[in-house]
């Protein structure tokens, strides 16, 4: 049923229908909003779950890294500092192979101090072994909820799950969302089953000591568990799409990329403004399209160069900067296209909460046929001097 | 592997894991000068150290580390650290 809510409602809603036994949070804006919509329902009875409150996120995760390899189905949200803080926990549900799942509301990290968003966050976590899924609007951020435990509960992937959706443009906006009956959610997403757990009765001990004669073995296994993703998410989009309609089968998607001549590439809600600034380009006789990154961990490789194969030029969007270095996903893109002769230009843009309007996308697209790129997108003029 | 999916192992594992090979001082022990107080024993990390029918201390070599606590501690100097030869 179609209902205008906000972002975090409609989150916190669908995180409910995912059936949680145990939550823990920390509030951090603008994840807030989601964390206390379930602190409600747990209160209120109308979902079965265990709400554990932390004096911190590194808790946070903590309690649910525990929960988890208890055998419950766990869940946690959280942003930029509080991300940072959970850095160490993050790795170990990774390398225990706990399927937990965690919302993020990219948010920039400090310093400066900023609560507007850009994705450094969740970039800032990509080598940690959690699947890393972005949303363009509160619809795609509401169904990911589903899509990300069903893969990584798989027990061929058992790896965290990010769902990202940017802070404040997503979280904090009404729009309409298709919102699911809990017979519905349970029809897509049955009861977890864990791979093992935790159980005095029998017991077991998790994420133990590697000496170095087995320690690159682990970093392996999880390495492929998470290749392993590329396949196991179209296949849980697919199932999506056959009983709700809406298909998320695609680790990209391609907007208007039909005899595209530049490519923009991007991860989030700034897809949403780059299709309607191509929609603007192409009336104007511009062959511009879009390729939107919907896994950004696994990253789809194979399924990027395909999409790019006909183009003349890549423009990347990197709402993240690998300080030293270049824009993340510009970085990916250009591994994926090595060996051809497409051109990839990137473009730092929107960090801290720095809007991207149309105009902006369509000069990144001018920039682009220039051959200028590889630069921070609408920078004052008085850092250049 | 020697461990499962997620670093994981059930108890016990300590007895597949040999951790003798990690000591690069081996501890000899002098029975001359032993009295048989057992301070050895006591305080040996790993609770590797064992006794024979005339209560001299017997360590396990699989797991020794070597860290020499029972040659720092025993009152009569009846165990001497050695560099191990492999």
């Amino acid at each position: 049923m179609l209902e205008i809510t906000e972002g975090s409602l409609a989150v916190a809603d669908a995180v409910g229908k995912c059936r949680p036994q145990v939550i823990a949070a920390y509030p951090i804006t603008p994840q807030t909003h989601i964390v206390e919509a379930l602190a409600d329902m747990v209160a209120n009875c109308t979902i079965d779950a265990e709400y554990i409150t932390v004096e911190s996120e590194f808790s946070a995760l903590s309690a649910c890294l525990g929960a988890s390899a208890a055998g419950s189905r766990v869940y946690s949200a959280t942003t930029s500092q509080g991300l940072a803080l959970m850095f160490e926990v993050c790795f170990n549900c990774a390398g225990m192979r706990l399927p937990v799942v965690m919302t993020i509301a990219n948010r920039a990290l400090g310093a400066p101090l900023s609560i507007w968003n850009d994705q450094q966050d969740s970039i800032s976590l990509r080598d940690s072994g959690w699947l890393q899924f972005y949303a363009e609007d509160n619809q795609e951020a509401t169904d990911l909820h589903y899509l990300a435990y069903r893969v990584s509960e798989d027990h061929n992937i058992l790896l965290p799950s990010f769902v990202c959706f940017d802070g404040f443009i997503l979280s904090h906006t009404y729009e309409p969302v298709d919102i699911l009956t809990q017979e519905e959610a349970d029809r897509y997403l049955p009861r977890f089953t864990p791979f093992q757990r935790l159980d005095a009765e029998d017991p077991i001990s998790f994420g133990l000591f590697a000496a170095p004669d087995y320690y690159m073995e682990f970093r392996y296994e999880i390495d492929q568990a998470a290749k392993k993703a590329l396949s196991v998410f179209p296949k849980a989009g697919r199932e999506f799409a056959e009983l709700f309609g809406r298909d998320y089968s695609g680790l990209v998607e391609s907007y208007r990329m039909e005899d595209a001549d530049c490519a923009l590439v991007a991860m989030g809600s700034l897809c949403g403004t780059v299709k309607d600034a191509i929609d603007e380009l192409r009336d104007a006789g511009n062959k511009v399209g879009l390729l939107k990154i919907r896994t950004f961990r696994p990253f789809p490789a194979d399924e990027v160069k395909k999409a790019l194969s006909g183009v003349s030029r890549v423009a990347v969007l990197d709402k993240n900067i690998s300080l030293g270095s270049k824009g993340a996903v510009a970085l990916e893109v250009r591994d994926a296209l090595y060996g051809s002769q497409i051109p990839v230009h990137d473009y730092i843009i929107g960090l801290g909460g720095r809007d991207v309007r149309k105009k902006d996308i369509a000069r990144v697209v001018s920039l682009a046929g220039e051959g200028k790129g590889d630069l921070y997108y609408g920078l004052r003029e008085e850092v250049l001097k | 592997m020697a461990l499962g999916t997620g670093c994981t192992a059930r108890p016990g594992n300590s007895r597949n894991n040999k951790t003798g090979s990690w000591r690069v001082f081996r501890p000899a022990f002098i029975n001359e000068r032993c009295t048989s107080c057992g301070m050895c024993r006591i305080v040996c990390p790993e609770g590797c150290i064992g006794e024979n029918e005339e209560g001299l201390p017997v360590p396990d070599y699989d797991y020794c580390k070597g860290c020499g606590l029972c040659a720092e501690e025993c009152p009569s100097e009846a165990i001497e650290m050695k560099k191990e030869e492999k």
